[in-house]
């Protein structure tokens, strides 16, 4: 027995967040302010994504959560069983099998398809906040198309590093208009935000809600002769051998001994699993 | 020969309070105009009024654009004249660190200005830079660096740098010297001098020192709460000054 409403959030409360979502989808890139509720998980632990999960679930969807990649670090597991208690809905690690995904900070390997749904959680939504600190100042930017502010910040990159060493909230400008922050993923997941799924990005804090709608053209900015490069680490994963997968880098005991393997839990298991399978 | 910019009528008010009143002049292309008077007498406010950051309450500033030819920048779309501001235009702030982005270093600073218009390609960005680095005679090794790490002179030089990489046909200054120490702004008014010179430039400059207008501009407003009281050559302004605050003025300046 539980009396919360369906995925927690009042009725009233989601038709607001889909109102947002839909204005979002509508424009894609732009940031469509939302009165963010109180949720009961501390704000940067993913009040943003959500309630826009909440928003976006129905009984029968298959929920799975990410953190890092991964699906069974604590942010992942608590907010999977926070959807289980108020919404009864099935949960999964497949990525497959998902209709919902919601992500902090990465984008599965297995390619997404048109039936599912990522939403990421999104800190800062403000990809100029760091040059600009006035809002109102990032609001006119926007609406006039003033970036070059945002090239600024590539250009003191390349200054200082000798290239571009912006790794994770790579700056993309997305259907040639609005410059956006894909939250803090590695830049190695930029190129798949041109996918089939429809991706949601709620920011809690911020008050924030963007869309990329499916098969949207995103584009990393660069210099033309700087181009953006989806860079990772320069191994291959320890466990499952895949060379084409995003990875972590983990120091293993004392001595600082390290070993590089995938970010994406579910990605990895399966590659073994199927390993094992071929093996036996 | 057509004026650049035509200033008609502006008329600034802070509630009951003047800020400048019904001022008119013309500004033709090559010329250096100079605004003097004491504090509050609505110098600064004219020059905001001006350079499109101020609304004014009546009046109209005609400018003539390389498109269109002459329109009134005080009507004209916020987009329009924000484009206008970052490339036909330049303002050279009092203080540096108010037209420098001090978390960035000096290459940058200068290369914002062309990146916003749509420079994408970094050596280019990075050889205009240094050439105009060059220009205000700050060493070229030092483009990396923040300009928290320059001094109070390197920082205005750099703010003009990067105030004039666009190559815009006018430029506005509030108290270009202001703050620096006499040997600095003696160097920084021999560079502007020769910068305002070479490239062409009409400037408006607002000063209380009455030697930097005299050295840089050919006119000559004098203005006390918020009217302008004498207006004419700068020489003529300054060596037979007509109007009681002019001569007080005048004879106020220090003799070494």
């Amino acid at each position: 027995m539980s009396d919360y409403n369906f995925a927690y959030l009042d009725e009233q409360t989601k038709r607001m967040i889909r109102r947002a979502l839909l204005k979002a989808v509508a424009i894609p890139g732009y940031q469509v302010p939302f009165a963010s509720r109180e949720m009961p998980m501390p704000y940067g632990w993913g009040t943003g994504g959500v309630q826009v999960t909440a928003a976006c679930l129905r009984p029968e969807d298959t929920l799975k959560v990410i953190d890092q990649g991964a699906d069974d670090t604590t942010n992942a597991i608590s907010i999977r069983k926070f959807f289980e208690r108020t919404a009864h809905v099935k949960v999964t690690t497949h990525t497959a099998e998902a209709t919902v995904i919601q992500t902090r900070h990465r984008i599965p390997e297995e390619p997404l398809t048109e039936d599912q749904i990522l939403v990421y959680q999104v800190p800062i939504p403000e990809p100029l906040r760091f040059l600009e600190p006035r809002e109102t100042e990032t609001r006119k930017m926007h609406a006039l198309e003033e970036y070059g502010l945002m090239h600024v910040k590539l250009y003191e990159d390349i200054a200082r590093h000798g290239e571009i060493a912006t790794s994770y909230a790579y700056p993309v400008k997305v259907e040639g208009r609005y410059v956006m922050d894909p939250s803090p993923i590695p830049k190695f997941d930029n190129p798949k935000m041109e996918m089939a799924a429809l991706q949601l990005f709620g920011a809690g804090r911020e008050q924030r809600i963007y869309a990329i709608p499916p098969y949207t053209e995103v584009v990393s900015l660069d210099f033309e002769d700087h181009p953006f490069v989806a860079s990772k680490a320069d191994h291959s994963c320890e466990l499952c051998g895949a060379d084409n997968a995003y990875l972590d880098e983990v120091i293993i005991d004392d001595a600082g001994e390290r070993m590089f393997v995938c970010s994406d839990t579910d990605y990895c298991e399966s590659r073994r699993a199927t390993q094992q399978e071929d093996a036996a | 020969m057509t004026p650049l910019l035509e200033v008609q009528n502006i008329t600034k008010r802070y509630g009951s309070r003047i800020g400048c009143a019904e001022v008119n002049f013309t500004l033709y292309p090559g010329e250096v105009m100079g605004i003097v008077g004491e504090s509050g007498s609505g110098k600064s406010t004219l020059l905001n009024c001006l350079a499109g950051h101020l609304p004014p309450d009546e009046g109209a500033v005609l400018y003539d654009t390389r498109a269109d030819g002459m329109v009134d920048t005080v009507t004209m779309s916020e987009p329009e004249r924000r484009m206008l501001s970052r490339t036909d235009w330049a303002f050279v702030h009092q203080n540096p660190r108010d037209g420098l982005r001090m978390g960035v270093s000096a290459g940058g600073n200068v290369g914002e200005r062309l990146m916003a218009v749509g420079a994408r390609h970094y050596g280019n960005i990075r050889d205009t830079a240094t050439d105009w680095l060059g220009r205000v005679e700050i060493a070229a090794e030092r483009i990396d660096d923040r300009p928290s790490a320059f001094s109070g002179g390197m920082q205005q030089r750099l703010q003009i740098a990067r105030n004039l990489v666009t190559s815009p046909r006018l430029i506005f200054m509030d108290e270009p010297t202001g703050g620096l120490d006499v040997s600095v702004q003696a160097r920084l008014l021999d560079l502007l001098r020769g910068l305002v010179r070479d490239l062409g430039l009409s400037a408006v400059i607002v000063s209380h020192d009455l030697a930097v207008v005299r050295l840089l501009a050919d006119r000559l407003m004098v203005m006390k709460g918020g009217h302008v009281v004498e207006s004419g050559l700068t020489d003529q302004v300054l060596d037979d000054p007509q109007h009681g605050y002019t001569q007080l003025l005048v004879s106020s300046v220090l003799q070494v």
